[in-house]
């Protein structure tokens, strides 16, 4: 007969409310953990979107991500002739406010040349920019929907399809417009003063035609690193493989999110390990009477021990899958993505574990050494 | 060693003192005890005498400070303790019954009884079957699945007598068992507990404050103030 079970059994209620508290501890920790994954997985997929070998950036920037970025409309023919270029496109990004449905609805803006690299991956609904003007492919996450119309700048912009987990590290979803719009509708909420500049024709860079940068594909025989050191011998250019690209945003954007979040979950955990801790002498604590009985009808070390240890590890194990149930459950409201891979979860089964085990010797440390005789009188 | 006249208890020169100096408390002086097979006795005194002391001395559950104590046969303490596993010895030999049935509260009636049979090595349904026997041989057997808290205190404590012989011990120390009972009742339980020690071979120490059932032991024993003074014939 199970004596942990039977006991787990005879006060079920309580056992399965300190589960339920625990899971909700255990569910914050995985979100912790999925926020992150998620972060890391937004700010990588906007960068793996275009699907690019090389990216073609403003000279001593590490653009377009991390930094600002301008170079000439011009530069991507000339990328293009270049040697182990398959194909080339501009590509530029801005963060817009934009009213809809009376709310305000911050956009990542994505200009790009239909037909070449850097336009929208998977339509998840609807269909492709088709035309030159004022057509628009937003992420599903802006609320959008196709057959939509939304105001950018002086022109308004007919949503024709929509694309799915496409968004800035900051969070904000992508809208994919041509180019050609995109760098009207640059100019058009330029500040005035340069409005006035470019008016006058002053400054190429200030002209109409800048991108943030151009990207390549490149001949599947090529060398990125290669055409790299090429393009970078054009003194106004630099250029980053797409390899370096994500190494630049994991460094910069996510490396102080995940330094954030990463200190609050060594937090949570910390804390979760206390509080599991903290339950587990309790329930022994509880017990100890019962446990002097157990050692005075003869029962072995051996049977007290493993009372103690299936219990909180029961415990553990039964707060943890709550807690992942839980948070598969309420993931998909999240305002962000909310990532879990099987592999974190088993990561926090096994940190449980450990730390229900390491809890249950502080109380079999008590139990052990609880004298059978209280267990008489009273 | 089938002689019926064999100890099981010999206790000689224990005295038991707990904590030091001005604290120092004398709970028992020179003690010097022996119960045979098949006695039954009784140890009497006022509260605070120091009769739940010696009883666990007996049980191997406090050392005495000096003295030594021979359960069955074997010298268990001789100024201190001989044996590892008492627990152990416990299991085998001795049975406890107390003024408050100390059942495990999640285990029901017949589990409590079944487990002491489980710890022993007996398979698990050889224990749940002889545990069902002792409970219905004890007149409880009705209420095998019922948990402690739902016993009456009569049930609970005959649960516990039958927990206490489950495993067959010889020797059988009971505090103050009839306490919780009426003297009717406390009656019963004495001459069950005379039944079983005289079926099983088993003697019986038992402490009570209950002048009615006195006549059913064989000796009584007086303890005042941690000094022991037999009364009554040796039994023959
Ligand atoms: N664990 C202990 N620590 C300190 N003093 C104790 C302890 N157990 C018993 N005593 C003392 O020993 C004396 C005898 O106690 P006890 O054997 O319980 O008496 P009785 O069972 O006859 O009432 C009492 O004075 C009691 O206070
Ligand atoms: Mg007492």
């Amino acid at each position: 007969m199970n004596l942990a079970y039977r006991d787990v059994r005879h006060n079920l209620f309580r056992f399965v409310l300190t589960c339920l508290g625990l899971s909700l501890l255990m569910a914050v920790v995985l979100a912790m953990i999925g926020i992150y994954n998620g972060l890391v997985a937004d700010a990588l997929n906007i960068v793996k979107a275009p699907q690019a070998d090389l990216w073609v950036v403003e000279s001593g920037t590490q653009g377009p991500f991390a930094e600002a970025s301008k170079i000439p409309g011009s530069t991507r023919d000339a990328v293009a002739r270049l040697h182990g270029v398959a194909e080339a496109g501009s590509i530029t990004y801005q963060t817009v406010e934009a009213r809809h449905a009376g709310d305000t609805l911050r956009l990542y803006v994505i200009g790009y040349e239909p037909g070449r690299p850097g336009g929208p991956q998977a339509i998840a609904e609807g269909r492709g920019i088709t035309q030159t003007h004022f057509e628009l492919v937003a992420d599903r996450q802006t609320g959008l929907v196709v057959g939509d119309r939304i105001r950018l700048g002086r022109n308004s912009f007919a949503v024709v399809g929509l694309v799915e987990d496409t968004m800035n590290s900051g969070g904000d979803p992508a809208a994919f417009i041509t180019l050609v719009d995109a760098q009207t509708l640059q100019s058009q909420l330029a500040p005035p003063a340069q409005r006035v500049q470019t008016a006058r024709g002053a400054g190429l860079l200030e002209s109409a035609d800048t991108v943030a940068a151009v990207i390549a594909r490149l001949e599947p025989a090529a060398d990125p690193q290669g055409v790299a050191t090429t393009v970078r011998q054009w003194k106004h250019l630099g250029a980053l493989t797409q390899a370096e690209q994500e190494a630049i945003l994991i460094g910069s954007v996510v490396d102080r999110a995940k330094r954030q979040i990463g200190l609050f979950l060594g937090i949570l955990l910390t804390v979760s390990a206390v509080v599991i801790a903290l339950i587990i002498y309790t329930m022994t604590m509880e017990k100890l009477k019962q446990i002097a009985t157990l050692k005075l009808i003869g029962a072995p070390d051996r049977t007290i021990v493993s009372l103690i240890v299936q219990q909180s590890l029961a415990l553990g194990m039964v707060g943890w899958s709550f807690g992942l149930i839980l948070i598969l459950l309420v993931k998909d409201y999240f305002p962000r993505r909310v990532v879990l891979e099987p592999v974190n979860a088993a990561a926090l089964g096994g940190i449980i574990i450990v730390v229900c085990i390491v809890a249950s010797g502080l109380g079999v440390r008590a139990a052990l050494k609880v004298d059978p005789a209280t267990a008489i009188g009273g | 060693m089938d002689d019926a006249r064999q100890p099981l208890i010999e206790i000689a020169g224990v005295s038991k003192h707990f904590g030091e100096g001005e604290a120092r408390v004398d709970a028992l002086r020179d003690i010097g005890l022996t119960v045979r097979r098949g006695e039954v006795v009784a140890l009497l005194g006022p509260s605070g005498s120091g009769k739940t002391t010696l009883l666990n001395v007996i049980g191997c559950i406090i050392a005495p400070t000096v003295g030594r104590v021979t359960l069955d046969g074997e010298l268990v303490y001789d100024n201190r303790a001989l044996r590892g596993d008492l627990r152990r010895l416990r299991l085998d030999k001795i049975g406890f019954i107390f003024q408050f049935h100390n059942l495990l509260p999640f285990l029901n009636a017949r589990d409590n009884v079944a487990l002491v049979l489980t710890l022993a090595g007996r398979s698990s349904a050889e224990a749940q079957a002889q545990a069902v026997e002792l409970l219905d041989y004890l007149e409880v057997g009705h209420r095998k699945d019922t948990m402690p808290a739902l016993l009456s205190g009569g049930e609970a404590q005959r649960v516990a007598i039958a927990r206490a012989l489950a495993n067959s011990p010889r020797i059988i120390l009971a505090d103050e068992p009839t306490a919780a009972l009426d003297s009717k009742r406390a009656g019963i339980v004495m001459d069950l507990l005379r039944k079983l020690a005289a079926e099983q071979d088993a003697c019986i120490v038992a402490v009570t404050h209950d002048e009615k059932i006195y006549d059913r032991f064989d000796r009584l024993f007086h303890l005042r103030d941690g000094v022991l003074e037999v009364q009554g014939e040796e039994a023959t």
